[in-house]
């Protein structure tokens, strides 16, 4: 069986559904009711990505896409429309669809039949009175809670003699972000883990409603500072999709050069935190300075240290000449040389190996269950990589191969990291003699979006996919943008890698994920 | 031990601050508008966060706002914002931002993500890194409030956050500062207007030295930090990473 012929089995079954062609995807409209069996037949073999919530023409109905993906394979948006019913919850069969189901309870007011833990997810609770609600239309009147604050704490799951819940966070150490954790023993072990994230909510996709797609791009870059490209790049294309617009081979490929450099940094960036959190300030500080180079290669080339605005719709904000080009690459040959020196003699220190090893365990089952993407996912043996299941821009020009690791454990993702920042360094090797000669320009703010409608736009960033759902109004402008986010999905798997290891590994499994919080919180 | 020794046989890594010229540090900042007279410069409307206003034939530029995304700086435009290079973007903003003298050598930084991006949390997480070698000068990042001087505040503020931050500034001891760094931490920045936003950091505690810029970069951060303890400022200066 392919995923095709899956999906084929499935519309030859059921003439009721219809399949309709959008502009990147295809949309199979179905009945509430029939949605747990249908997710169970496409599932196996089907990515679930997460649910897009259009706007319905009735008032008081949102129409929900869950949206799947496969290997080469079309995507595809499940349809159902509340129409102010219940819906019944796919998580009991696709767990992945969990921490979805909760946003879009908390978001829009969708009661997802079965779901055993809804309310006081996004909008905590102590400043939002439940059923606010604040993405359905025509909420424009969003009240806070005028009564203060009070601990939240986090839940209590263990009930042992002696054990208790060790809170940490959301302010909890040096410059690292505000989340809550909940870590629950009865001794040395963390027997359950918990987190409480959305301290950071900034209601993104609220805010991008009824912006232009050029000011949306300015949001969407700002979701995670560290992986600022990837987002735009999704979105961007999301953009490009609904006008209808050709992207020039040469921005296409500059994109991905840039684009890989990200990941280098990034990657390099997830790497010195687990040195530092295994307290090797040495070779931490050396990995970090080369940060600092990538940094500046960035800010001295296109005029922004994180790569802010270097994406535009249509191509880019401005052009290289090919020395430029060919001059970054040879500098990225010795950072990148440099790194690997660092790397691969750690590989060698057993004093660190005995941190990571079976240290923070994710089984491929557990990665499997709750979607995950990324390295993250393919350190525990999950290929999936957007660069290869759906080649955007010029990644299907380009070769690289997608590493994969079995263990899962904290070694299996330091690794995974290090041999990523060779394919991407192989990728921006091979640019600079692909490149068609300098000159023309990239098209500027000229196209138009004319047609109410919805586009996908999709990107592999250095943390895993990115999924943007655009819905556009005539006019052009953004009327509802979801952005699905690697944060989103990792994050609810993380508190499964923290079961049955000690207090002090805490840190380390947390920097061997690489997670940002930005980026889940948005 | 290993380590100790492959750290020692690698170079100096440490910037060097040249004080010459007042051109820029290619890569150590993206640099940012100049006010320029109004006759040269765009409609105050390209701007995205509203940070142009004109004023008596000058088109002044609010650093609080700016997020430097250069759209009324671009070859396209007929009249272009000037763009002046640097990092001494470091603003006072209370009447007695500076510490007392024992702080010259010495001072604690307590950091609170208050809805950061990520980018202004890595610049600060940069300083400590061998190139700006942020211990050089005495100062420390401490996880708990009993030993903070200031507080380094980041992000637009959200709701969420609001009361963290509040209790993060009421356990300081005294004397103490709050130092506000990003366009989000002073004016909201590109999530000015979202609902889960409480507003800028001066909304809710008092803040003594800003530092725009989105994010700024590790220079305008130092720049905020000598301001705070008192050392003299470098001027116009230019650096390089020693290879
Ligand atoms: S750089 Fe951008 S944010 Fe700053 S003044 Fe110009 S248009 Fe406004
Ligand atoms: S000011 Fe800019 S870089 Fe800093 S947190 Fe805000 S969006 Fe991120």
């Amino acid at each position: 069986m392919t995923p095709a012929s899956v999906l084929e089995h499935i519309l030859s079954q059921h003439a009721e559904m219809s399949a309709t062609a959008e502009v990147n995807w295809i949309r199979i409209a179905v009945q509430p009711s029939w949605l747990p069996e249908l997710v169970g037949q496409l599932a196996p073999l089907w990515t679930f990505a997460g649910i897009v919530p259009e706007n319905d023409p009735q008032p008081q109905s949102v129409r929900l896409l869950y949206v799947f993906y496969a290997p080469k394979g079309p995507w595809l948006g499940i349809e159902v429309r509340n129409h102010g019913q219940n819906v019944p919850t796919i998580s009991d069969t696709l767990y992945a669809a969990d921490w979805q189901e909760r946003e879009m309870e908390d978001l829009f007011d969708v009661q997802f039949e079965g779901h055993p833990q809804l309310g006081d997810f996004v909008l905590h609770d102590s400043h939002w009175p439940e059923g606010t609600a604040p993405m359905k239309r025509h909420s424009w009147e969003i009240r806070q809670k005028v009564n203060g604050f009070q601990d939240l704490g986090t839940p209590r799951i263990v009930e042992a003699p002696g054990s208790f819940v060790m809170p940490i966070g959301p302010i909890y150490s040096g410059t690292a972000e505000s989340i809550q954790f909940g870590l629950e023993t009865v001794g040395e072990e963390i027997v359950f883990a918990h987190i409480r994230p959305f301290y950071k909510y900034r209601a993104v996709e609220k805010l991008l409603e009824g912006r232009t797609p050029a000011v949306a791009l300015l949001i969407g870059e700002r979701i995670d500072g560290l992986t600022a490209l990837a987002h735009a790049l999704a979105m961007a294309q999301a953009f490009e999709t609904l006008a209808g617009v050709q992207i020039s081979p040469r921005a296409k490929l500059l994109r991905v050069f840039w684009a890989e450099i990200e990941r280098i940094r990034s990657h390099i960036q997830v790497l010195a935190g687990i040195l530092e959190s295994t307290g090797l300030s040495v070779p931490a500080n050396l990995i970090q300075a080369l940060e600092e180079e990538l940094l500046q290669i960035s800010g001295a080339l296109t005029g922004h240290r994180y790569l802010f605005e270097v994406i535009r719709i249509g191509g880019l904000r401005r052009d290289w000449s090919d020395a430029d080009i060919q001059s970054i690459a040879k500098r990225l040959a010795l950072i990148v040389e440099q790194a690997q020196r660092i790397l691969d003699a750690l590989t060698f220190d057993n004093s660190f190996l005995d941190r990571l090893e079976g240290v923070g365990t994710l089984s491929p089952e557990k990665a499997g269950t709750h979607g995950l993407v990324g390295p993250v996912a393919r350190a525990s043996g999950i290929s999936r990589d957007l660069r290869i299941w759906q080649p955007y821009a010029a990644y299907d020009q380009v070769r690289f191969d997608v590493p994969v690791q079995a263990e899962g454990d904290g070694y299996a993702r330091f690794r995974q990291l290090s041999q990523e920042i060779a394919q991407s360094y192989r990728i921006v090797q091979q640019i600079p003699r692909m490149l068609m000669p300098a000159g023309e320009g990239f098209p500027g703010d000229g196209f138009r979006i004319t047609e109410a409608r919805t586009a996908f736009g999709y990107a592999e960033s250095p943390a895993g996919a990115v999924l943007c759902g655009v819905s556009s109004n005539r006019q052009g402008m953004v009327e509802r943008c979801r952005m699905i986010t690697p944060g989103l999905v990792n994050w609810h798997a993380f508190p499964h890698a923290l079961r049955h290891f000690a207090f002090q590994d805490f840190p380390i499994i947390l920097a061997t994920f690489g997670l940002s919080v930005a980026d889940l919180d948005r | 031990m290993l380590w100790l020794r492959k750290g020692l046989n690698q170079p100096v890594k440490t910037l060097t601050v040249k004080k010459s010229s007042a051109s820029t540090l290619p890569g150590l900042s993206s640099g940012r508008p100049a006010p320029t007279a109004s006759k040269n410069a765009p409609l105050a409307t390209i701007c995205p966060t509203h940070a142009l206003r004109e004023q008596e034939g000058m088109m002044d530029v609010d650093y609080a706002r700016c997020i430097h995304c250069r759209r009324c700086h671009q070859p396209s435009l007929k009249n272009q914002m000037a763009w002046e290079e640097g990092y001494h973007w470091a603003e006072i903003r209370s009447p007695s931002p500076r510490l007392p003298g024992a702080f010259r050598h010495s001072l604690h930084m307590r950091v609170v993500d208050a809805g950061d991006c990520g980018a202004c949390l890595n610049e600060l997480h940069q300083l400590a890194s061998p190139v700006y070698s942020l211990h050089r000068l005495g100062i420390a990042f401490t996880p708990t409030p009993r030993d903070a001087d200031v507080l380094v505040v980041t992000g637009p503020v959200t709701v969420s956050m609001k009361e963290a931050l509040e209790e993060a500034y009421r356990a300081m001891p005294g004397p103490k500062r709050v130092m506000a760094v990003g366009s989000c931490a002073l004016s909201g920045g590109m999530f000015a207007s979202s609902f889960a936003v409480a507003g800028p950091v001066e909304r809710v505690i008092s803040v003594d030295i800003a530092v725009p810029g989105c994010p700024p970069p590790p220079l305008a951060l130092l720049d905020g930090f000598r301001l705070l303890m008192g050392t003299a400022s470098e001027g116009p200066v230019e650096g390089t990473v020693k290879p």
